[in-house]
């Protein structure tokens, strides 16, 4: 007799407990992610009409850097197609927009305007004028964010056309 | 009821309410330490001494700093370091113990894997050790956040960085340690937490846990003898001092313990007054950017042999590896399958062995601070492939090891 209520007593702390833990690792994890307004931080328009040719344009979005590269015919006419394909074009010019954060641990690589090419100082890894990773580490290509294309402008977080059609042909990173 | 009489003195009031003579008795008086030992098993004291140290400077820290990314450098390096008086002494103190308690838990461990403490019922003290350096570890990275210069924003970015595991990319995993999709206010503010209060409190757990891992097998000695501690300990007390092969922990042992904690306070404050300086990173000294890298990232010295394990290699198999390196030494008692617990010098191959670790270990932290170019990258990969070689070879050449 005593030992079942004992026993019975045992089962519902278990039970409460383990309710319990189950609630509280809940709202512990919940407590630890981005809040609203962190996420909220969304777009950020940019005017590339002034960008001047083979000069590395840095901006900032969600925290992050974005690399803005226009490109010179010459850099353009010995592209391959894969380094074409994630061009964007505004206003007839080719431009390189990508998240400027090594995609091996997240340096920001630094520009090279006489190898039309990127260097990350952290361990090494190099990328083309397209972004696309030439030297290990980094395993692919520097991320393209969302991006809208409006006149001379970009809207960075928001996804248009080119953006989903880079999408599609599986070019974004 | 238990039954109390008038106190005759403030002793006897205290020991009738708290026995403090048996504690006394059964956690100093009647610990028993061999006498063949030698000055690195004091290390052990020097680590906790070290310890309350960074307790101490660090309660003055806290007093004036900020968890603000728009405030922290400057209550740093200007706040504590100018205005409050001895503020710089507290850094400085701080700085450089949170250096040195590194060297001295790595003399601690290869004290360890040297005569073999890790093993014959002290497997335990070996893990509690283990767990301690893996707190050490993320106290030391937590702290290293808080001036929020730029080191600590590209190191807080690069090591975060590493939970996305690879090519799993578990971005969600890195962004909810952020708290943000950059290490910012969030991030700050919750890794301030973990330094000043939740690590600081799993450390002195684990200190506990270690001191209990040791109460029954006892420290090792020089010879990696069997001691019949109750029968040393029975010549001791009565009386037989010179015959018997131990020692009391207190007053006896201690003595010598804080004799050696003595000569490691003088090289210390040596240190903190005239050599702070390489506890120091001078980029740190400018404020975090998220929009500029420094040139060359490189973490505090004792993480260079880890990280260099992980730099020559593409991103997927560095981070295997960088894992094998942070988990490998827990394993330590279970890949050493000969059944000798004496000291290296006793066991043939194993003796190589050790010092090869040792070499290899030192070579990848030269290398990690070096840039990652050319022969520096050449000479890093062969040794990161020497470290990985040299633990998988290990149970082979202990199981053909001779019984000694
Ligand atoms: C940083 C915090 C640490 C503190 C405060 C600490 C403290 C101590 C103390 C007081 C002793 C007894 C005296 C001695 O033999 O030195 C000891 C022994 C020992 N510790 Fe630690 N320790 C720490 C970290 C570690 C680490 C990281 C390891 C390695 C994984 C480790 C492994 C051992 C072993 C194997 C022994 C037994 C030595 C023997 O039996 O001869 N400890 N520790
Ligand atoms: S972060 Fe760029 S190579 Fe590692």
């Amino acid at each position: 007799m005593e030992n079942s209520r004992r026993g019975f007593m045992g089962k519902v702390f278990g039970a409460v407990a383990g309710v319990g833990a189950v609630g509280t690792l809940y709202a512990m994890k919940k407590s630890w992610d981005p809040l609203p307004s962190v996420k909220a931080a969304g777009f950020t328009t940019v005017d590339v009409s002034t960008v001047e040719p083979n000069k590395l344009v840095v901006e900032k979005w969600r925290g992050k850097p974005i690399f803005i590269l226009k490109k010179t015919p010459e850099m353009v006419a010995k592209q391959t197609e894969a380094e074409t394909a994630r061009d964007v074009i505004i206003d007839g010019e080719h431009f390189l927009i990508c998240i400027g954060l090594c995609t091996h641990l997240g340096c920001i690589p630094a520009y090279r305007e006489n190898k039309d090419d990127f260097k990350c100082a952290c361990h090494g890894g190099e990328f083309d004028a397209s972004g696309i990773n030439t030297k290990a580490p980094p395993p692919s290509p520097m991320v393209i964010p969302p991006f809208n294309v409006k006149g001379k402008t970009v809207v960075l977080g928001e996804e248009g056309d080119q953006y989903r059609k880079m999408k599609e042909a599986g070019v974004l990173a | 009821m238990a039954h109390f009489t008038k106190a005759t003195s403030v002793h006897d009031w205290l020991d009738q309410r708290l026995a403090i003579d048996t504690l006394r008795r059964v956690l100093a008086k009647e610990y028993w330490i061999p006498k063949n030992i030698n000055f690195l098993w004091a290390m052990g004291m020097v680590l906790a001494f070290t310890f309350g140290i960074l307790l101490v400077s660090g309660i003055f820290l806290l007093m004036y700093y900020q968890p603000n990314v728009n405030l922290a450098f400057d209550s740093v390096n200007y706040t504590i370091m100018r205005e409050v008086e001895f503020g710089w002494l507290w850094r400085h103190v701080h700085a450089v113990a949170a250096s040195v308690v590194f060297l001295i838990i790595y003399i601690h461990m290869l004290t360890g894997i040297y005569y073999g403490s890790y093993k014959k019922g002290r497997e335990m003290i070996w893990i509690s050790g283990m767990l301690l350096f893996v707190a050490f570890s993320a106290e030391a990275f937590s702290g290293y956040m808080l001036p929020w210069g730029q080191m600590s924003y590209w190191a807080g970015m690069v090591i975060t960085n590493l939970f996305s595991l690879g090519s799993l990319e578990f971005n969600g995993l890195v962004e909810w340690i952020r708290g943000d999709y950059v290490p910012g206010q969030a991030f700050l503010d919750r890794f301030f937490m973990l330094h000043v209060l939740l690590i600081p409190l799993a450390i002195l757990a684990l200190i506990g846990l270690h001191f209990g891992a040791l109460r029954i097998p006892h420290v090792n000695n020089q010879d990696g003898e069997e001691i019949d501690f109750e029968e040393e300990a029975a010549k001791y007390k009565a009386g037989r001092k010179r015959e018997s092969k131990v020692i009391a922990f207190a007053n006896d042992f201690l003595s010598k313990d804080m004799f050696v904690v003595s000569i490691f306070l003088l090289f210390f404050f040596y240190l903190v007054f005239w050599h702070y300086g390489f506890a120091m990173d001078p980029i740190n000294f400018d404020p975090a950017d998220g929009l500029k890298t420094p040139p060359h990232i490189y973490p505090e010295w004792y993480f260079l042999w880890s990280y260099e394990i992980l730099r020559p290699f593409p991103k997927d198999p560095g981070l295997i590896a960088f894992g094998f390196a942070q988990v490998i030494f827990f394993l330590l008692p279970f890949l050493d399958k000969s059944p000798n617990a004496v000291p290296a010098s006793r066991r043939g191959i194993f003796f190589w062995w050790f010092w090869a670790l040792v070499i290899d270990m030192i070579v990848l932290t030269a290398m990690g601070k070096l840039p990652p170019q050319g022969i520096y990258s050449t000479i890093g990969l062969v040794a990161a492939v020497a470290f990985i070689g040299l633990w998988i070879a290990l149970p082979f050449i202990t199981k053909m090891e001779k019984k000694v």
